[in-house]
């Protein structure tokens, strides 16, 4: 197997362009993490089951760590660091902090940005329907009933 | 993961042809891909990325049926208005799949050549003997832990479990593949283990899913998918029943029904005896749980999974009479 070179990769995240030279194989999670310093971003599984790599590709919920870097060319990437606007924390932010919807943390920003995006796909109309649609991001101090308050809560603040 | 090279596809015939040398695999969602070669299962030299193709990601729905776009992603189905009044076993099947960001990801197309989850299969560092990985090498899952593998369609060489949900609803409905200008039954597109498990779907290298046609019809009209787990959300089915019914203007005698299981079988499996059974029959529980148990004729069980082959056809039973009782 020979030594596959590097290739060019241009990124868009957070509103900031960023020029990477990347082994193709390497994810989205780890050109993240590794390359660009942005750490919020959590490895969890690395295999899919997580969720605490969640972030918004093109305004839509994926997860980086199944993501080729690569693949994301083009698109626009939103990550934790992206979220609040201007030193304002994101109602969604805002919402974890009052309901006290973490304990270790490590899941939590997955867990944001995949509320963020439950919120916005209409996907957080009753509480049952909230633990269906954030189902993929697990949370192993198992802070769940504060997670559903919380995403409930800024539900209602972005619908008012 | 070992390193490979990467190629944006510029269109489908430059895709095809570049996925058709040897080494070269398709690249779209990435939800089995990526994963499978970290896991050291998939070791592409050359990963061809479809994503940024334009124009087979679109959903066209009218009276004959619906085409989907082989790159339409799975979240995108579930949620389409159409998909969801027309065809709503297809788009239950869908949302009861994987994650909200998975099904973000995953493409439709990409959905069809999900591998399975056999653990034994995703595992070569642990266990060499896999049929599936390696022909001829064995099955390290048969005497093995065997709860999650397959009851029906299973050979000496594979009892592996095909994971997924979607596809049951499709050979229920009898949609078809397109393979570019190649039409095949969704039901012929996966194949049996039999001598050859590592060979799991009629497609042949410089082939590539385009699209896949489900044809409109008064029992996906009236359809569902029940998913029965062991856990209520993210999860692979224990035992699952697509069903479409459609009832005589009496209201009560079966006209067509249409029955296919997931969770239990080596590739999607339509239950036909279950149909022709009830097919002309007063829908009634009885007549209905009898038929059912027709839907796991020829099963046979490697020790814990032996559940399988009682609990679905309770789940087929379940879905018919939930359907019927659902005027």
């Amino acid at each position: 197997m020979t030594k596959m070179t590097k290739i060019p990769v241009h990124l868009d995240i957070n509103g900031h362009h960023h020029d990477l030279q990347l082994e193709p194989r390497v994810t989205l999670l780890d050109a993240l993490r590794d390359r660009l310093g942005l750490t919020g971003t959590k490895k969890g599984c690395d295999h899919g089951q997580c969720g605490a790599c969640t972030v918004h590709v093109d305004g839509e919920r994926v997860l980086a760590c199944l993501t080729l870097a690569a693949q994301a060319e083009g698109r626009t990437i939103t990550t934790i660091e992206g979220l609040a606007r201007e030193g304002e924390l994101h109602p969604v932010q805002a919402a974890f902090l009052k309901q006290d919807a973490f304990q270790c943390g490590y899941c939590t920003p997955g867990q944001i940005m995949s509320a963020v995006a439950c919120i916005r796909e209409g996907h957080a109309g009753s509480d049952d329907e909230i633990r269906e649609y954030m189902a993929g991001n697990l949370c192993r101090c198992g802070a769940y009933p504060h997670i559903v308050a919380a995403v409930r809560q800024a539900a209602l603040e972005v619908a008012s | 993961m070992r390193d490979f090279s990467y190629l944006r596809a510029t269109s489908a015939d430059a895709a095809r042809q570049a996925a058709a040398l040897p080494g070269a695999m398709l690249l779209a969602g990435g939800t089995t891909l990526i994963d499978l070669a970290k896991c050291g299962v998939a070791e592409p030299d050359t990963l061809v990325d479809i994503t940024h193709l334009e124009g087979l990601d679109r959903i066209e729905i009218d009276e004959r049926g619906a085409i989907i776009g082989a790159l339409a992603r799975m979240g995108h189905v579930a949620d389409h208005a159409d998909i969801k009044s027309r065809f709503p076993a297809i788009s239950e099947a869908l949302w009861q799949a994987a994650s909200a960001q998975i099904r973000n990801m995953a493409t439709i197309g990409g959905n069809l050549m999900q591998r399975t989850r056999c653990p034994y299969f995703r595992d070569p560092s642990n266990f060499a003997a896999c049929n599936k990985r390696e022909p001829g090498s064995g099955c390290s899952a048969i005497g093995g832990v065997t709860r999650g593998h397959a009851v029906l369609g299973t050979s000496e060489a594979c009892i592996a479990l095909y994971p997924g949900d979607l596809a049951a609803a499709l050979v229920a409905f009898d949609a078809v593949v397109h393979l570019g200008d190649r039409r095949i039954p969704v039901d012929d597109f996966f194949l049996l283990p039999g001598t050859t498990p590592d060979k799991e779907h009629a497609i042949e290298p410089g082939e590539m899913i385009t699209a896949i046609e489900i044809p409109a019809s008064a029992a996906a009209r009236r359809s569902t998918y029940l998913k029965v787990r062991d856990r209520q959300s993210y999860e692979f089915a224990a035992a699952s029943a697509a069903v479409g019914l459609e009832l005589e203007s009496d209201g009560r005698t079966i006209r067509d029904l249409r029955v296919a299981l997931g969770g239990v079988a080596t590739k999607p499996w339509r239950a036909r005896a279950v149909e022709e059974a009830l097919k002309g029959k007063v829908l009634e529980p009885e007549t209905v749980r009898a038929a059912s148990l027709l839907a796991v004729e020829g099963a046979v069980d490697h020790g814990a999974n032996h559940y399988k082959i009682e609990l679905a056809p309770r789940v087929v039973a379940r879905a018919i009479l939930k359907l019927g009782e659902a005027a």
